[in-house]
């Protein structure tokens, strides 16, 4: 069996980062496992421009802001292993991945690092009703399909789902000289990100229809159109608003689901709303040794706020390498009025820091709240924000000096919506 | 021109901008910081865009090399410079960064690499 001091699960971009920070927190025997045969994840297919303002203070597309990271991977001497799967995880850390040069092998770790990202949720996971033709397809497959293998996916297309893949490809499909009919969005707000609305389906005239679904699609080869009707503030259809829209191609953006098959192997526990592992501050897992970052954990908007995490949980699975981190009791924090979920999903009492930042989504539009953090029914902290919109990840610091952990304190995170208008 | 409401695209706060003219003044307010008034401002005298795209490649591990343009283009050319793009075909190995087309439609704007690709 090898053995190696931590293996990454996955050379995305928290993979990437968090491989990176444990090599240069010391940590010798580092191994990082991919399925593509190459590193960098979907980075690669998202050409697109405006990841990197954070880290980098610059805007770069994708592929620049993965290739930084994977020269210093190389630079660092990593080890990688590409076209590897990673089939099975142990709570002993025993990892069994398979390839087609070494065929089924065995790795022992100290740590562990899931880094497996996510993946979309397709036509089944909506149940649309119609006929099962071709040119129905995630946007995500659509990017890699025009952006890395070179086939286009259409020339007349609907999108479902205002998530940023479908704004991105919105504007991409245009580019490449397909005609984009709309946008659609069961909720009354998109899922997306401002700027994206803006410079992805505003400066094309792409129209973006809120509290609209597909209830039809229709065709026998291929997709020839879809029917598509407004909903009501219960996301029931509306008789009669229902209207036939003529295309070829169907994308859909409805949503990305943690990839955590391998996590539940390992005994991981899972929180039902992100759909990915339950983690502390030092984005460990239950158990003990397992760490977790970047989309596996949560859905989030921006890859600066990845790698940030995941350079969290490259430093804290070096620690425990060196035998060093010692998280056993914690203290939940809980989740508010107006808030969907909270990263991390506890704090541990062994491990002293001075502050962390939480990580969250809220589950509604509001104007002019504030997010507030609560220790004991107290308000500790108080975060004004103009406009709270649940595509866009928000964060806040806690100072840890503030509380008295050991003495069990109730922790809560809500959304003060005492001067909010709810909804757009 | 009286206010008008724009959003800011800089980077992903985006901001709610207004901008109002007043004599040959413009003066910009809901901007977060600098870049923010820079930007209504041009997108009111000149509105810029970032291309990306992809260009053919041979001898690569894939089919497709990504490319952007080294800075922001004149709106109004992003469809011409998308005619250019198409016509660009190259080899790897290509670096990241590498200048594929000088002073694209005349706008002292390149089209260069997005990422590096080894030859196969």
């Amino acid at each position: 069996m090898m053995q190696y001091d931590i293996v990454v699960v996955g050379g995305g971009p928290a993979g990437l980062a968090a491989a990176i920070k444990a090599k240069k927190e010391g940590i010798d025997k580092v191994l990082i496992i991919e399925r593509d045969k190459e590193l960098g994840g979907i980075l690669q297919q998202c050409i697109h421009n405006g990841f990197g303002l954070h880290i980098f203070q610059e805007e770069l597309t994708g592929p620049e802001y993965a290739e930084r990271f994977i020269k210093e991977v190389e630079k660092l001497e990593i080890e990688y292993k590409l076209d590897t799967m990673v089939i099975d995880l142990s709570p002993k850390k025993v990892i069994t991945a398979i390839n087609s040069v070494e065929g089924v092998i065995s790795i022992q770790a100290k740590a562990v690092i899931l880094a497996m990202g996510c993946r979309e949720r397709t036509r089944g996971a909506i149940s649309v009703p119609g006929t099962r033709p071709a040119g129905v397809l995630t946007a995500g497959m659509a990017q890699r399909s025009i952006n890395i293998e070179g086939y286009m996916v259409g020339k007349k297309a609907v999108i479902l789902g205002s998530g940023d893949i479908g704004l991105i490809m919105a504007r991409r499909l245009t580019l490449e000289g397909a005609q984009v009919e709309a946008v659609l969005e069961l909720m009354p707000y998109s899922g997306g990100l401002t700027r994206n609305i803006v410079q992805c389906l505003d400066d094309y005239h792409i129209p973006l229809l809120l509290n609209h679904t597909i209830i039809e699609i229709k065709g026998k080869e291929r997709v020839e159109g879809v029917i598509v009707a407004k909903v009501d503030e219960n996301k029931n259809l509306i008789i009669g608003s229902e209207r036939y829209i003529e295309c070829d191609t169907l994308l859909l953006s409805v949503g990305l689901i943690p990839e955590n098959e391998l996590s539940r192997k390992a005994g991981v526990e899972i929180d039902n709303v992100t759909g990915g592992p339950i983690v502390n501050e030092s984005m460990e897992t239950n158990i003990s040794g397992i760490f977790a970052c970047g989309n596996v954990v949560h859905v989030h908007d921006l890859v600066d706020w990845v790698t940030k995490e995941s350079m969290r949980a490259g430093k804290s699975a070096s620690k425990f390498a060196k035998q060093l981190l010692n998280n056993q009791d914690s203290i939940n924090i809980n989740v508010g009025c107006g808030i969907r979920y909270v990263v991390p999903h506890k704090i541990s009492l062994s491990e002293k820091k001075e502050t962390i930042e939480l990580y969250m989504r809220t589950d509604n539009v509001y104007c002019n709240a504030d997010i507030v953090i609560q220790v004991n029914g107290e308000t500790v902290k108080k975060l004004k924000k103009p406009r709270l919109n649940p595509g866009e990840m928000q964060s806040i610091k806690l100072q840890l000096k503030q509380i008295q952990l050991e003495k069990n304190p109730i922790i809560t995170v809500c959304v003060d919506k005492g001067r909010a208008e709810n909804g757009i | 021109m009286g206010s008008k409401q724009i959003v800011c695209i800089v980077c992903p706060v985006g901001c709610t901008l207004k901008i109002a003219k007043e004599l040959n003044e413009y003066s910009v307010n809901g901007n977060k910081c600098a870049k923010g008034k820079l930007y209504a401002i041009e997108e009111e005298t000149r509105p810029t865009r970032i291309v990306t795209s992809t260009v053919k490649i041979a001898n690569g591990h894939l089919n497709r090399l990504p490319v952007k343009t080294s800075s922001p283009i004149p709106k109004k050319l992003v469809f011409k410079c998308m005619e250019e793009i198409k016509r660009i075909e190259v080899e790897a190995p290509i670096r990241v960064g590498e200048v594929l087309v000088n002073n694209v439609l005349g706008s002292d704007v390149n089209i260069i690499a997005s990422r590096s690709m080894y030859k196969e």
